[in-house]
């Protein structure tokens, strides 16, 4: 099936586009804030907060510091936002409808997602500021960092289903025999993208490229106003993405009733490592990330081999 | 709720902590407010690491001749709209230092402040009562 005219408007804009994943990530760091709360034996911020937060930052005065590039500075964290946007349709298209995906979606949302990050480095360096620019290349790094495990766990799937690589088909045989989770090689796989998911929403223990307390929430450190907004949004958006990503790819897809709660499962987690692990080092977060995780990858995809 | 831009502010007032040369007590107290016993969270109040993304100025200890451009510099490059909320004693004055060539003080000689928080240090209900009063002033 295919969508047409006003129905991929729709999709766009209201459902599952914009205005749904924007809602649904700012409740979502709503749980997050609240949990982190309740984890530090706190009462925690009202549900409405992450919208308050959102209204005061685009309604406030936006400041472009001296001798940045305005246009670069202004326009990179809409790359980002955009990029989730389309993420959001994409992800939700080919859990409702598996036969109308395209060859390859799997790929185009690895890249998707790697623009959000890319969009703060250009921000970033386009700011003029020594603390953003440190903040900048420790997400490089970072970047460098996740993406080698990430991809070695995503082609799990692909293996485990002799190279079917729309995420469409990866959902249908899923539906026809089990979750990718209960293989062994599925279980690793789905552990190293949950650690690249924390990586990749730059919560700790790889919150080194924001570091509040070393360089001052770094990348960010010269934004305000709606472009702030339009950052956090965008955040807002991958702590709700990710994890339904996670659970399309891995467990089951999103197209029923339970999918609600694998995903609120993950979510959960990804708050909980959040709040329970100190900020890694840079080279020990890139170390990490190359030999532990890469040589849990290299092993997950031998087991797929394997058939196990 | 007539003004969007005012109920923001109320709603999520992020506070950026400029200690000018202070003894260090009023910005342990000021940590006491986020702790679980106050949880100033609660109100939506965010402790943040950079003027650009704050709503409101803690500033504390005596404005003197070093820690003044320094002070200016940072409410210049705060986003407006922006508060001065001023924590402790030596903020509304010179105090022990007023014979002295190099205090300055008090900062509402120099800045338009939203409220003056009196207390060596401050009690960190003090302080809440201080911003609800500057908050409600809008």
């Amino acid at each position: 099936m295919t969508l047409a005219g006003w129905q991929l408007a729709f999709a766009f804009v209201v459902f599952p586009g914009v205005i749904f994943t924007a809602a649904a990530g700012l409740l979502l760091t709503w749980v997050d804030r609240f949990v982190s709360a309740r984890v530090q034996w706190r009462k925690g911020p009202p549900v409405y907060q992450p919208f308050a937060d959102m209204l005061k930052l685009l309604l406030k005065q936006t400041v472009v510091p001296e001798g940045a590039s305005k246009v670069t500075f202004l326009l990179a964290p809409l790359i980002g936002f955009a990029a989730m946007c389309i993420t959001a349709v994409l992800l939700f298209y080919v859990n409702f409808f598996p036969s109308g995906s395209f060859v390859g979606d799997l790929i185009v949302l690895v890249y998707l997602f790697a623009l959000p990050p890319l969009a703060t480095i250009i921000g970033a360096s386009a700011s003029r500021n020594p603390l953003s620019a440190v903040g900048a290349s420790r997400e490089m790094v970072l970047y460098l960092g996740y993406e080698l495990p990430f991809l070695l766990a995503l082609s799990v799937p692909i293996i485990l289903t002799g190279g079917k690589i729309r995420i469409g088909d990866l959902v249908l045989a899923q539906q026809a025999g089990g979750p990718f989770l209960t293989s062994w090689a599925g279980a690793i796989a789905a552990v190293i993208v949950l650690i690249c998911i924390q990586a990749k929403l730059g919560y700790p223990p790889f919150d080194m490229a924001e570091a509040e307390q070393e360089i001052m929430s770094g990348v960010l450190i010269e934004y305000s106003g709606a472009p702030l907004a339009v950052f956090r949004l965008t955040k807002a958006m991958m702590l709700f993405l990710l994890p339904c990503f996670l659970v399309t790819v891995f467990w089951g897809g999103l197209a029923n009733w339970w999918a609600i709660l694998k995903f609120l499962a993950v979510a959960v987690l990804v708050i909980l490592i959040k709040n329970t692990n100190p900020r890694f080092k840079i080279d020990h977060a890139l170390r990490f990330f190359w030999f532990i995780l890469g040589g849990l990858g290299i092993v997950a995809v031998i087991l797929a081999f394997a058939h196990l | 709720m007539k003004d969007p831009r005012i109920w923001g502010l109320k709603k999520s007032p992020w506070v950026y902590h400029v200690a000018a040369a202070s003894c260090n007590n009023c910005d342990i107290e000021i940590l006491e407010l986020l702790t679980p016993r106050y949880d100033v969270e609660r109100f939506g109040v965010v402790l943040v690491g950079s003027p650009r993304h704050a709503d409101a100025l803690l500033v504390t200890g005596v404005l003197n001749r070093k820690s003044l451009p320094r002070v200016l510099e940072v409410y210049a490059q705060t986003p407006k709209p922006c508060l001065v909320i001023c924590i402790g004693t030596c903020t509304c004055g010179n105090q022990l230092f007023r014979n002295s060539y190099n205090a300055v003080g008090p900062y509402d000689k120099h800045l338009p402040v939203s409220a003056f928080i009196p207390g060596c240090p401050p009690k960190p209900e003090a302080m809440i009562l201080g911003v609800v009063k500057a908050l409600s002033k809008l």
